[in-house]
Parts: structure tokens; C-alpha cells; sequence
């Protein structure tokens, strides 16, 4: 298991570093640093020298390093460590050399809470939040280890925010080479005591691709669900069902491939393919130049289009378009001869949009593109 | 801190409050210089004396310190015994806990003397956080001192306790069925980390009936949908694992079925290979994991798909990258025969590039192609030809010599070639200096007549056996050398003779050695495709341990270097009885139980007289030891290993 767990700043200084077993010693650090921190040639997270394994997870230029001697569960030792990230998140806001720094005493008793002689413990946020009084301790074991018993609330409300993430990487030909659509079911709830909560999602589901649906159903490929939701009653009666932690968390993350119909079609110009009762607010398009591009005339007729050198992009800005609608780009780039010829990536042309709605009070509905809605040329 | 009492009178004119800020931020500073790597031991007995603290805060920070040095200052950590007893009975629960955790890190045996009579009383804690903790502070223990865990009866009293068994690595538990379905049952209400441990316990247990088998496969398969992938990766390698022992072959398709979607996408792994196309800013080493999947998962019918995007790799601008998708439209020409000609075309258009990494890429993997299909692409030779300067590592170079050498019929300047290629010989790297001496003698024998290559192959032979230390190319050197000498002919029908064909199978693993490795699924051995026994040092293998409900198809013995050994023989015959119930010891975990099962079968089968001289005769067996080497006489081996040579 974990033998050990450092944390580096980007200079391969030890800003957090914490033995959980004696088969490794505190240099085993400085082999950390002159091997992957300060060697450029390393691209994997994970390096094995002799028998000892680094797993190393990079987040705002600090390295989250684990250690271990034996035949580890990678998995688990890469969860371990975006758990950590994600609950130091929680604590300070962000995750870098300052926050690290200012935070060390906390974190040394936040990675002794969550680890044990190399095992992940609970590592629930909430749960860990009220380690200062002694409620942890029934907590940390209970049967819901993710709730406190005694949480009140005047107003018991939930929120649910269905968030999708369309995922599309195009050809230079227009052929669609993959089409995805993530989906996080996103839960905030204040409710008193220990509620049951149920949730249902409707008939045009399916969820294996064996059972038939109707025509128009949405077949999901995968679906996983938060510690909180009881597994088995979902596979025997397809309900979820749970006991919610306090506050905010992912109840739901599903995948689908099947029917997903692209909200935005990228051509030399860009046509919405949804509803004209909705919208997409928010488009950016990212429209990679040639590195030695000295300067771009754009026009365009909605939203603002602008060339940023340092970036080597123009960045095209639709505040809102509404669905039917096709909008145009022409640009022309003057491009100078270098004497340095480094070679073009090629970088895709990105997009960037949102589109929300309302179904009901309490629900809503996001679908975006985030980084991954990719159109090769 | 007592040392510095002189300047504290300062704290007084400002209150209490910064009295204990002050306090605090000591502590705070040793930690912080602890972390720097510097050796703060020096501030033992100081530090020691803060232990008393009623601040939380605070004795947190001493227990830090004492964990760091308390195993250097063996000597002065008695002075800490009577205040870790005391927080061991303290009222507050966290403070008990953190006590014994503390105790449990710092592994000499005052402390651990110390701890096990406190330990034993907080296994027994109302507080569930405190019996928790003292579980794994049982491994600890363990760790450090084996033979203390196991008279003190502390195994025995977490085996009662079954919280958390897998926390005492070391300590094997063979779990029967009530236990596992005790675990099991505690699945549904543990943590996301506990329920990893508590499925990684279930390898431990061997089912003996198909249906506990399919029972609790059941009971595993709705894991696969936690959000935590650690827990479905593990979940998998259950499922994998019970399969071995599973008859109902619906059952099994099902799971099979169920496992897709987590992995990646359902039957992708058959029809769509789409889901493995890299994305622009995919990691690299995702892109190249990805490269390799796509390779694998090519088939006819996707073949044109896959090329299309292995071009679209081969433009971009990471160097490893753009390698891997060269290679890989090779690969794909030699795995998929009608997609060759396409694949074909495709290099050829890299070749235009002239980017030297991609030349030399597409050079390497167009040798193999040859030899996949010999006469059908030698056409292009000429175009290889001219990218010949470009080509500056000793890979690409070798494998153009070879080309050159194989095809110097085929080449009308083939002759000039290899002499400008020669030019350089005792320069070259061993790989290259190889594939030169090879060629020399194949460019020779095609043209024996030619003048030229007469002076070349000369010249070649004898820089190789005289200029040369390296003994492989000394020997080889000679080799060709006498061949020549006795019989041109004969050498000419040796060095051209026809070669074997070559296939992707080298690619495939073969079924022992994936059924091993499916045991270590999620685990650092699956991602370098190795047994854990192989890298790291003590880790132990893992294999099925035989039972009534073992499938026979899994029951093959995976390892064949055990078996071809000396008592192992005797073994392999009762595996092969799948009635028999002692034919565990073939598949056994460990060496010794191997060794002694070996040894009664010896004194008690009959079978046994076939070799009885072997006990006897402690030499009999070495004659394997020397393979099948024997001096001067030809065998039709050799042969076959001159053929790779060439």
C-alpha cells in the first residue's frame, strides 16, 4: 500500500512530506526529485525504480506524490490522491505552494485522518469538517459515513443541477468521429436529520442496452453512482435511492453515444442544430493561427472576434445565438516568413458553449462544451 | 521549550491569549523544518515535554514529531510511555485513537511492549473510530513484530472483530463462506475504501461449488456501478476471479457484458474503436496507451478507419507520438493483409515528409512489411533508397542495411550503396556493424562476379574478425567467413534460404500468463503487463488455487519453467486428474507448500520408479542445465538459428 506521501512545489521542494510505513526513508524524496521533477524526459504518473513505485498527480505546478514498494492498486492510489486534492480544495479553496504552505499543519493532520499505515480511511469532506469535536468518531464508522445525524435545517430544500457535457471530435472531412454526451447529476441538499431520498428518472431511459425502449429512448452506456446511492436496490428495482451528504455532491454520472445530436455544426461558418426556443449563450471559438501569423482582419457578423498573439488563436465570442441560426466567420491572416521553423501542431478549432433550462423548479438543465468539442481541419 | 524560559516574561504584558499563540507556533516551526529534511532530533526532550498539552492542536504536532524520530531516539522514548498511557485512557475518543495510532508508527520494542496491553482494551472500545483504528494498529504490530501479534492474540480478536482483515497484510486469511458472505454483506454499508478492501479480501476465498461462485459474483457485479474507480476495478478483478470458478455460462456472459460499459463503452472492445481515438489534448501517455489499443483492436473491417487516423497522428508534433503511429500503420499492414496496400501507400507518403523521425520509422517498420509479404512491395525499394542520408540511428539504419542486403538483386546500385554504408563500419554501433556484415554477403553472393562487392565483402570479414572486440561479431564474421570458404554455393542456399514468415502473434499474451495477470488487475503489475514477482522484490505471485469448482480450462499450469523442473514432472500428471483433489499443490501460492506436497508425492506414488535413479544420482538432471549444446555436431537447431540470424 502507500508507503509515503510528499508533496513538491514546482522546484522539487518538499512542502508536505509523510512516511506511513518504515520501508522507505525520507531521502526516497530527493529520488522523486532528481527523477521526475527535474527530469524533463519523464511523461508517465507513474515511474518504477527497482521495486519502488511513484504515482505522481500534478495540480497548479505542485506534484501530489505517493509512494509505495509494493504491487499497488494503481487505481487506488491515484483516487487517493485526487481525493486529496479535491478535499484540500474543499478546506482552502485552492491547491498551490501558498495555499500548501499556509495550510501544512492542517494537512499533516488531514492525511493522517485519511490514511492509516498506507489504507485510505474515510475521506469525506463533511465528515472530516467536524473532526474538531469528537462526533467523527461514530461518523468515521457508521453505517453513513458521508452524514452527520444532527443536521438541521429550517428550510429543507434540494437543488438538482442536470449538467451534460457534449463531447465531439471532428474530422477535417466533417465526419464525426466520436460523439459523446457526459452527464453529472449534481445535488445540493439541505435537508434535516437523515432523509431518505428517492429519484427517479423517467421511461425513456435505458440504462442496459439489452432491454428495449421505445424509439426516442435515451440509451445510457454507463452509469455510476455516488457512495451514497444503495446499489443493490438499484439493480433489483432500477430506484436510486440515499441517504444524501450534507451539501453539495455528485449523485449521478452517466454516458451516452447513442443519439447524440450536436447542438453546434462547425463548418466555414457555424449553424445551431437545436429548437429556436433555446439558446446558446456563451460561445467561444477557438480558432488556431499558424505560429508565425503576424496579424488577423475578422469579420463577423454577431458577437466579437479578436486575434491574441500569445495564444496563437482567434477567439471568436458569441454572447447569445439563438437555435436555427447560422452565423459566419471570414478572416484573413497575414503570416510572415521566420526563420525559425517550429512546427505547427495543427491544433483543432475549439468550441466552447452553454445552453441551460428549466424543466421544473428545483431542476435544472445545463448542457456545454468543455474543452473537448474539437473540430480537426 | 523549558530551555528558553527567559523569554517568555515578554508574553505576560500582552495576555494569555498570546502566550498560547506563541506555544503553538513552536511547534508549527519544528514541523515545517521537519519537512525541509531538516534534523530537528536535537529538540527531542524538549518537544517531549509539551506532550502534556491539553490542546488537541498541539499534542497532534508532538505526535508528529515523535513518529518522525521516535525510532532514532529509541533510547529516550521510554520518557514518553507514562503520557502515552495516559492518553490512551483519556476520555475523549480521538485522543485514545491518535495515542495508539501513535504508539503503532513508532515500531521499537518499548513502545510496542508498551502498546499491547492498551491495544487489547481498545479492540474491546465502545467507540467504534477507536476499535477502527486499533484494527490496522494490529497490523502495524504485526508488521513489526509477528510472533508479539500472534501470542498476544491480537489476530485472533480482529478475526472476531472482522472489520477490516485485509488491513493485516501478511497475515492470510483463508476465508471460508460464511466469512466471505459476512463481508459481503457488510459491502453495502462501508465506505467507498473499505469496500476496495473488502473485495480484495474476496481473492482469498476459494469457492468450492460453481454456485457460491455465481452467488457471489451476483452479490459483486452492482459494485461496478460506484463512482470511485479503484472500487470497479477491483469489483472487476473479483468478477474475473470467480469466473474461473463458475459453470453457468449465461452467468457469465452477462458479466461480461456488465464489465464493458465501465472499462470504456459497451462492445466497443469489439465493433467501435472510435471510443480509443486520441482527443487534442489527451495526456501523452493516454494518447499512447490509446495508439496501442486501436492497433489491437484492428480488424478488417475497421482497418480503413484506424489507418485514416493513425495518418492524422503522423502529422503531429510530439516526436514519441508521431513514432508510435508510424509504426503502428506498419504493424497494421502486417495484422490486417488487406489493408497492406493502403497502409503501404501511407508510409510511402511519409517517406515524402523527409522528416528524419518519421523516415526512419516508416523505414523500420517497411522491413518487417517485406518479410510479411515477400515480392509484393518491393517496388518502393527504390524510394527507401533515397531517403538513405536521413537515416541516423542505429535501428533505422540497420534494418535499411538489411534491405539493401536482402534485395541487392533488385538494387543496380546496390553495390555503391553499401560501400558508401561501409564507409563508417568500425564507427558504427554493434546493431549496425551487424546488419553490414550480413548484407556484405548477400550483396556478394548475389554479385559474386561484381569486382566491387568481392573487395567489400573482403574488406567487411576482415575488419570484423580482426578490427573488432565485439565476440558476436567476431564469431559471425568467421562464421560467414569459412562458409565461403568451403562451399560458396552451399552459403549462397544458407544465407538466402527462405525465412520464416513473421505474424503478430509475438503480440498476443498467451493464456497463462493473462489469467495471472487478470489476478492483478488495477494493480501496478497489470499496467506493465508483468507478474508483481518480476519487478518488485518479495512481492508474491498469485495463481488459482485448485478446487472442485475450478474450471478445467483455468486449471492449466501457468508457469512452465516449474513444471519442466526435476519433481515437478511427477506433479503435472496428477493436475492433469481434475477428480484429484491433491493436485492443489501445482497451483499452490506458495514455494514451500509446493516443496513438501512434491516430497510426499515422491515417497508415496509408484509412478515414482520410472525415474530411480534420480534420487540417487544428484547429477542425473544436469544434463538439461547445459541445453542442448553439444560441440561440432550439426544439428537442424543450429539451423534454424543461423536462419534468424540473417
Amino acid at each position: 500500500m502507500i508507503s509515503a506521501f510528499f508533496i513538491f512545489n514546482q522546484k522539487g521542494e518538499v512542502l508536505i512530506s509523510r512516511l506511513y510505513r518504515t520501508d522507505l526513508k525520507r531521502s526516497i524524496a530527493d529520488v522523486f526529485r532528481i527523477q521526475v521533477v527535474s527530469n524533463s524526459d519523464v511523461r508517465s504518473p507513474i515511474i518504477t525504480l527497482g521495486s519502488t513505485s511513484f504515482f505522481h498527480v500534478r495540480v497548479n505546478n505542485l506534484y501530489i506524490v505517493a509512494v509505495t514498494k509494493c504491487n499497488a492498486n494503481a487505481a487506488l492510489v491515484f483516487e487517493f490522491c485526487y481525493r486529496f486534492i479535491s478535499i484540500a480544495k474543499s478546506y482552502f479553496g485552492k491547491v498551490d505552494e501558498e495555499a500548501v504552505k499556509n495550510n501544512f499543519v492542517l494537512i499533516y493532520e488531514l492525511i493522517d485522518e485519511i490514511n492509516d499505515f498506507g489504507y485510505p480511511q474515510n475521506s469525506e469532506t463533511d465528515t472530516l469538517k467536524t473532526e474538531e469535536s469528537s462526533k467523527i468518531t461514530t461518523q468515521a464508522t457508521g453505517s453513513t459515513s458521508w452524514r452527520r445525524g444532527d443536521v438541521k435545517y429550517k428550510k429543507n430544500e434540494a437543488f438538482v443541477d442536470v449538467v451534460e457535457t457534449v463531447n465531439l471530435s471532428m474530422s477535417a472531412k466533417g465526419t464525426v468521429l466520436r460523439a459523446d454526451v457526459d452527464g453529472h447529476i449534481q445535488m445540493r441538499a439541505y435537508l434535516s436529520g437523515t432523509p431518505e431520498c428517492r429519484f427517479g428518472l423517467n421511461d425513456k431511459l435505458v440504462i442496459d442496452k439489452n432491454e428495449h425502449g421505445s424509439g426516442d429512448a435515451v440509451e445510457l452506456d454507463d452509469c455510476r453512482f455516488h457512495q451514497c446511492v444503495r446499489l443493490d436496490e438499484f439493480d433489483s428495482s432500477r430506484t436510486i435511492t440515499f441517504v444524501p451528504p450534507d451539501g453539495e455532491f455528485e449523485l449521478m454520472r452517466y454516458r451516452s453515444t447513442s443519439n447524440v445530436k450536436l447542438p453546434l455544426r462547425v463548418y466555414t461558418h457555424i449553424k445551431t442544430n437545436f429548437s429556436n426556443k433555446l439558446s446558446a449563450t456563451n460561445v467561444v471559438l477557438r480558432i488556431p493561427t499558424p505560429l508565425n501569423t503576424t496579424g488577423v482582419d475578422c469579420k463577423v457578423p454577431n458577437g466579437k472576434a479578436k486575434y491574441v498573439p500569445d495564444e496563437n488563436v482567434v477567439v471568436w465570442k458569441i454572447p447569445r445565438i439563438q437555435g436555427g441560426q447560422e452565423v459566419t466567420l471570414s478572416a484573413s491572416a497575414h503570416l510572415t516568413s521566420t526563420t525559425n521553423r517550429q512546427v505547427w501542431a495543427r491544433p483543432p478549432i475549439d468550441v466552447d458553449f452553454q445552453s441551460n433550462y428549466h424543466s421544473i423548479k428545483w431542476v435544472r438543465y445545463l448542457t456545454k462544451a468543455s474543452g473537448s468539442y474539437q473540430i480537426r481541419f | 521549550m523549558s530551555g528558553q524560559g527567559g523569554q517568555d516574561a515578554k508574553f505576560f504584558q500582552r495576555g494569555k491569549i498570546q502566550e498560547f499563540r506563541a506555544e503553538l507556533a513552536a511547534p508549527r516551526k519544528i514541523v515545517a523544518n521537519i519537512t525541509m529534511g531538516n534534523d530537528m532530533s536535537a529538540l527531542f526532550t524538549d518537544v517531549v515535554q509539551c506532550l502534556g498539552t491539553p490542546l488537541l492542536e498541539i499534542k497532534k504536532m508532538v505526535y508528529l514529531f515523535l513518529i518522525c524520530y521516535g525510532r532514532q531516539k529509541a533510547d529516550q522514548i521510554h520518557l514518553v510511555i507514562p503520557s502515552f498511557l495516559q492518553d490512551c485512557n483519556d476520555r475523549n475518543p480521538l485522543v485514545r485513537a491518535l495515542a495508539i495510532r501513535t504508539m503503532s508508527y513508532i515500531p521499537t520494542p518499548v513502545v510496542i511492549e508498551a502498546l499491547t496491553e492498551p491495544l487489547r482494551h481498545c479492540l474491546k472500545d465502545r467507540d467504534p473510530y477507536v476499535r477502527k483504528t486499533a484494527a490496522i494498529c494490529v497490523a502495524k504490530l504485526y508488521t513489526a513484530d509477528p510472533r508479539k501479534a500472534e501470542k498476544g492474540g491480537f489476530v485472533e480478536m480482529l478475526r472476531d472483530l472482522l472489520l477490516d482483515p485485509n488491513a493485516t497484510d501478511g497475515v492470510i486469511f483463508k476465508l471460508n463462506l460464511t466469512v466471505a458472505n459476512k463481508l459481503l454483506t457488510a459491502l453495502g454499508e462501508s465506505s467507498e475504501w473499505g469496500t476496495i478492501y473488502i473485495l480484495d479480501s474476496l481473492l482469498r476465498y476459494v469457492p468450492e461449488k460453481h454456485v457460491d461462485a455465481e452467488i457471489m459474483a451476483e452479490r459483486v457485479i452492482i459494485q461496478l456501478q460506484h463512482a470511485n474507480s479503484a472500487v470497479v476495478l477491483t469489483a472487476i478483478k473479483v468478477l474475473l476471479y470467480l469466473m474461473n470458478y463458475m459453470e453457468n455460462r449465461r452467468l457469465m456472459e452477462y458479466i461480461c457484458k456488465k464489465m464493458g460499459p465501465p472499462l470504456a463503452a459497451p462492445s466497443v472492445l469489439k465493433n467501435d474503436v472510435k471510443v480509443f481515438f486520441c482527443k487534442y489534448n489527451d495526456p501523452i501517455y493516454v494518447k499512447l496507451a490509446k495508439l496501442e489499443i486501436m492497433y489491437r483492436l484492428a480488424r478488417e473491417e475497421n482497418a480503413r478507419e484506424v489507418l485514416a487516423e493513425l495518418q492524422e497522428y503522423a502529422s503531429e508534433v510530439d516526436v514519441d507520438f508521431v513514432r508510435k503511429a508510424v509504426r503502428s500503420i506498419g504493424r497494421l499492414a502486417i495484422k490486417v493483409e488487406p489493408a497492406a496496400d493502403s497502409c503501404i501507400q501511407a508510409l510511402l507518403e511519409l517517406l515524402e515528409t523527409k522528416v528524419t523521425y518519421v523516415v526512419q520509422e516508416a523505414v523500420i517498420v517497411t522491413k518487417d512489411v517485406f518479410r510479411r509479404y515477400p515480392g509484393k512491395y518491393e517496388g518502393i525499394i527504390p524510394k527507401l533508397c533515397e531517403n538513405l542520408d536521413l537515416l541516423d540511428e542505429p535501428e533505422s539504419k540497420a534494418a535499411m542495411i538489411w534491405i539493401v542486403g536482402q534485395f541487392a538483386d533488385r538494387i543496380d546500385n546496390a553495390d555503391e550503396l553499401m560501400d558508401d554504408l561501409t564507409y563508417t563500419f568500425l564507427d558504427e554501433p554493434v546493431e549496425v556493424q551487424l546488419a553490414l556484415l550480413s548484407a556484405a554477403v548477400k550483396l556478394f553472393i548475389y554479385k559474386a562476379q561484381s569486382d566491387t562487392s568481392k573487395a567489400l565483402v573482403h574488406k567487411v570479414l576482415k575488419w570484423a574478425t580482426e578490427e573488432v572486440d565485439n565476440p558476436d561479431l567476431r564469431d559471425r564474421g568467421f562464421m560467414y567467413w569459412r562458409l565461403l570458404a568451403i562451399n560458396p554455393t552451399v552459403a549462397g542456399e544458407i544465407v538466402l534460404a527462405e525465412k520464416p514468415a513473421i505474424t503478430t502473434d509475438a503480440d498476443r499474451m498467451d493464456r497463462g500468463a493473462l489469467d495471472q495477470l487478470l489476478l492483478h488487475t488495477g494493480t501496478l503489475g497489470s499496467i506493465y503487463h508483468k507478474n508483481p514477482e518480476t519487478f518488485i522484490r518479495n512481492a508474491a505471485g498469485k495463481a488459482l488455487t485448485d478446487s472442485p469448482a475450478l474450471n478445467p480450462l483455468s486449471r492449466q499450469e501457468p508457469r512452465k519453467p516449474s513444471s519442466s523442473a526435476a519433481p515437478a514432472t511427477n506433479n503435472l500428471q496428477v493436475a492433469s486428474q481434475p477428480s484429484n483433489g491433491s493436485s492443489s499443490d501445482l497451483m499452490g501460492t506458495s514455494a514451500s507448500q509446493e516443496g513438501v506436497d512434491g516430497e510426499g508425492d515422491g515417497e508415496g506414488d509408484d509412478e515414482d520408479i520410472e525415474s530411480p535413479a534420480a534420487p540417487a544420482d544428484p547429477y542425473a538432471n544436469l544434463d538439461n542445465a547445459f541445453g542442448s549444446y553439444i560441440a561440432d555436431e550439426p544439428r537442424p537447431q543450429t539451423k534454424d538459428l543461423l536462419l534468424q540470424v540473417f
